[in-house]
């Protein structure tokens, strides 16, 4: 193998698996340690120059963080991440003299349609740039999906409130329930840019028989949210029948319970495994005694001259063809009627874009999406700009900030006449952590905790009220131990060849045997010959040469636990325990530089 | 030394051995040493040599004397049996041990200081006695723990960290050891594990004495040029005159080296050295070849490294003393004390 370049901004980023996998690469590693130290208005900030959403997100993100972190290859659970960004936003200070400051005016207009997280991340970050943003929204409040959808037991309104008013207030002008209905009219308002974040606002309908004759207690799942969320519906049938396994049915379970449903089931088509809602909140719905059934495919509802009475399912099994790829083929058991007095149906959404007309200069695909470059976000009209579930159907809100950030790039660049097209690299820092022979700057002393249950309410208490938050968060304590469970991946283990004599103290020491000398060869090969085995191949092999015998260093990063033994342990300092920082870039970054200094 | 604790995690891949042990359940406390010390390749050496031949850690009893080699024991086989005794004197309380239970698997580590110096008269006496164990020196050619003067195994003509000339001729263990008639006698080098690991292995299972002295670097003392002890002097001048693999029970034999190059040495409990020769003539059963090899390439300023010579079917110091079979502590009272009338018997015999 060619030695490693480890001065690539790429290599060390995708040791920090948290950070790779995050689609806005927030430095998880950086913000936890401050947590542990009580910083939590410092590990606020970091998160809100990267997720903007820090308190939300804390409460509701998908996390893709969590299945990638290293702790859950070494152990049973990866790091409460998502829970202990949280805590940054519950125990920060007052943080708003650290915000930017609306700056002077540059002229420049941005309407931005849609006021969920794709466009305020925008907002975000042109603001202070001396942009006029304006939002538009058919909702008299920003937030979006964020406000209408996720029930208020999950996320509170405060803490929407607080943290798009931070955006808000940077000098944004928002038009609450004003709902654009022309594209071309906007464009002739002759905006600089324009930024779709209208999300992906229709629920899928499930047209099987009885659909119309029952109607009044079929309720499509994401309107019925927002109608609880805005108060026009307050209370539902005793029994109750969620169609769908997302997180959406995840919430329409759940506040069906608190609106009087006494038996809510979740039923999905698929397996209970590959069922589209998160493992925790198929947790948290059972937690509140919802039964979710599965294999069974809703195929008529079942009325009283009107009135619903119930729901007929075919009962499937999974049948796999040699490609791996699954049907759902009749068990051939009989069909089941369940009864019940409403349904929610949240199998799917989608988008729609009536309002664009089609030949304002925006090229639509075969499923009458927007055609979208996922680099830059920009359609075919080179103004506009998609982001969110309005660019690709739904996602989730942390791709809509990573969308957000860099269509706001993009503007940026449009409209200081630069080519959208080319992306300025990150700048990335390295630094070393030692402090004295056996001390750095970062606790290396690895935590043998399991991951700390969050704290919820009481389960009846919960249920009565359908704006008591369920989690409560850590508190200081729990969050931090939870905090020193991170194995701070992004110190990174750095290799100097040239001081290394071969003593074999590093790979004695190492408690993962993650380090070999051997002689050289291809990749599989030397996987082959590692002390030992490698079974992740997406994760990266760091070799260097240069040695006096000839051989290579290898290491396999995979499960290395960064607790700095093998620097701990080298007699010449061969091995150096470095912090890896990259700063993404955003709009109006100072740095754009193009070197890939890693030094 | 580290202060912090070696993490308890473990790769979630590692093998296991027949007990179900992985190589970390023979770990001990975390090295105290400095950071480098070739002391602690050997230590790793021995937890995979127990770790490859399955061995149960309670049936070890490791004994050392004192020294930066003698606290190693510590490091490794934290479920064995151990006894750190006085300067020098590991080779008698070995002897003593091994006497009262020949059940155990008996290591005796020790370094250049304990062995050729204040106990080089009892590194003699085991080894001439026949002592079935593993005695392992980790020879570094200096006194560490004392700042670095030239020990017993000091090349005449090497420097030492300052510059000073050793002017005192050394005293080479392995060849005392094969004039003493060990019965398993090896080099190698803390920085060679592929060829130590499977040396210790087989001296484990050898009956008899069985020798290894393996050159070890002070990275604070005697890694310097000038010194004959160091990393890149060792991996210079090392002449090695076969690599071993050690066949244990439950693996098969599958010998898929050239022919000629591949001697097997059956040992008393089945296990098989499987002997990579490396130079073709070299033969590991002729003592006084050895011998007379190993002063002709000390001559030439060469290490000579590998198993240098192995008697299979060697007796131990139980088989010469006709000892109990049973180990002392499993005797009953009557056994141990036969009584007055035993003792007249015996005394009447000798009248």
């Amino acid at each position: 193998m060619k030695p490693t370049d480890i001065s690539a901004p790429d290599y060390f980023h995708k040791v920090v698996d948290c950070q790779w996998a995050c689609p806005a690469h927030t430095p998880v590693p950086e913000y936890i340690r401050l947590i542990a130290q009580g910083r939590y208005s410092d590990a606020y900030m970091i998160n809100w120059q990267s997720n903007v959403f820090p308190g939300i997100l804390g409460r509701t993100c998908d996390r893709p963080c969590e299945p990638a972190c290293r702790r859950g290859r070494v152990e049973e659970n990866p790091v409460a991440i998502c829970r202990l960004k949280r805590v940054a936003a519950d125990f920060k200070d007052d943080i708003r003299q650290r915000l930017p400051r609306p700056s002077a005016r540059n002229g420049k207009r941005i309407a931005l349609v849609g006021g969920g997280p794709a466009s305020l991340a925008v907002a975000r970050d042109l603001a202070p740039l001396g942009y006029h943003c304006t939002v538009f929204d058919a909702d008299p409040k920003a937030g979006g999906m964020m406000r209408s959808q996720i029930p208020k037991f999950r996320l509170p309104d405060s803490v929407i409130d607080e943290e798009t008013d931070y955006i808000l207030n940077l000098g944004i002008e928002f038009k609450g329930g004003t709902r654009i209905d022309s594209m071309k009219k906007l464009l002739a308002d002759k905006y600089d840019a324009i930024f779709v974040g209208s999300g992906a606002p229709r629920g899928r309908e499930l047209d099987i028989p009885g659909r119309k004759e029952a109607a009044k207690n079929i309720h499509i799942g994401i309107d019925w949210l927002s109608s609880v969320s805005f108060g026009h519906i307050d209370k539902i049938g005793k029994r109750v029948i969620v169609l769908g396994g997302g997180n959406t049915a995840m919430d329409c379970c759940r506040t069906a319970r608190r609106l009087g449903g006494e038996d809510v089931k979740v039923i999905v088509r698929s397996g209970f495994e590959e069922m589209k809602a998160s493992p925790w909140e198929k947790e948290d719905a059972m937690h509140e005694d919802i039964p979710i059934l599965n294999f069974m495919v809703p195929v008529a509802f079942v009325h009283d001259n009107g009135k619903l009475t119930g729901v007929t399912f075919q009962k499937v099994r999974a049948e796999y063809d040699a490609k791996g790829k699954r049907s759902l083929v009749p068990a051939g058991e009989p069909d089941q009627t369940i009864p019940c007095d409403d349904v929610l149906v949240a199998v799917g959404q989608e988008n729609a874009f009536p309002w664009i007309e089609r030949d304002c200069g925006i090229e639509f695909d075969k499923w009458n999406m927007p055609k979208v470059d996922p680099k830059t976000m920009g359609s075919t009209h080179p103004k506009v700009f998609f982001g969110g579930d309005a660019a690709f159907g739904p996602k989730n809100i942390i791709w809509a900030v990573a969308h957000g950030h860099d269509a706001a790039l993009s503007i940026h660049k449009l409209v200081s006449g630069e080519d959208i097209s080319e992306r300025p690299l990150p700048e990335v820092h390295i630094s070393s952590q030692k402090m004295g022979i056996h001390e750095w700057s970062y606790d290396n002393d690895i935590s043998a905790d399991m991951r700390f249950k969050v704290p919820h309410r009481d389960k009846v208490v919960a249920l009565k009220d359908i704006r008591a938050e369920v989690e409560l968060g850590y508190d200081v304590k729990l969050a931090l131990g939870e905090a020193q469970r991170c194995l701070n991946c992004d110190v990174q283990t750095v290799f100097a060849p040239n001081l290394c004599i071969e003593c074999d103290a590093c790979v004695d020491i190492c408690p993962m045997d993650c380090i070999t000398f051997t002689e050289n060869g291809e990749e599989g090969d030397l996987r082959q010959r590692l002390k030992a085995p490698s079974p992740h191949h997406d994760q990266a092999l760091y070799v260097a040469d240069g040695l006096k015998t000839g051989r290579v260093m290898v290491k396999d990063e995979d499960v290395c636990l960064h607790c700095g033994l093998c620097a701990e342990r080298c007699p010449t300092g061969a091995w150096d325990m470095q912090k890896y920082l990259i700063d993404m870039v955003h709009a109006g970054s100072s740095c754009p530089t193009k070197s890939r200094s890693a030094a | 030394m580290t202060y912090i604790a070696k993490p308890k995690f473990h790769h979630p891949g590692l093998e296991k051995n027949a007990l179900g042990f992985i190589h970390r359940d023979y770990e001990g406390k975390i090295s105290t040493l400095c950071a480098g010390c070739g002391h602690d390749s050997i230590t790793a050496s021995i937890i995979e040599a127990c770790f490859e031949l399955s061995i149960e850690p309670h049936r070890v009893a490791k004994i050392s004397g004192i020294g930066c080699s003698s606290k190693t024991p510590d490091y490794f086989l934290g479920n064995s049996h151990g006894f750190n005794s006085v300067h020098g004197r590991m080779p008698s309380v070995l002897t003593g041990a091994n006497l009262a239970n020949r059940d155990l698997i008996y290591l005796g580590v020790s370094g250049d200081g304990d062995s050729a110096s204040i106990g080089f008269g009892q590194f003699a006496h085991s080894i001439r006695r026949g002592v079935n164990m593993a005695y392992i020196v980790e020879n570094n050619g200096v006194y560490g723990l004392t700042k670095g003067q030239f020990s017993a195994t000091a090349d005449r003509g090497s420097k030492s960290k300052k510059g000073v000339v050793n002017t005192d001729n050394a005293i080479d263990l392995v060849a005392i050891a094969l004039q003493l008639g060990a019965t398993y006698v090896a080099r190698s080098f803390s920085g060679d594990k592929s060829q130590l690991v499977p040396l210790i292995a087989g001296a484990i299972q050898h009956r008899g004495a069985a020798f290894i002295d393996v050159i070890s670097p002070c990275i604070a003392f005697n890694n310097h040029a000038g010194s004959t002890k160091s990393f890149d002097y060792v991996r210079e001048h090392n002449d090695a005159v076969n690599r071993l693999d050690v066949i244990t029970g439950r693996d098969p034999i599958t010998v898929d080296y050239a022919p000629g190059t591949v001697q097997i040495v059956e040992q008393h409990d089945g296990t098989k050295l499987a002997l990579r020769k490396i130079d073709a003539d070299y033969d590991p059963h002729d003592r006084l070849g050895a011998m007379t090899f190993l002063q002709k390439h000390a001559a030439k300023g060469q290490i000579v490294t590998g198993l240098l010579y192995v008697d299979p079917d060697a007796e131990d110091l139980h088989t010469h003393l006709n000892t109990v079979e049973a180990p002392l502590n499993r005797l009953d009272a009557d056994a141990l004390c036969p009584g007055s009338a035993a003792l007249e018997k015996i005394n009447a015999s000798l009248r």
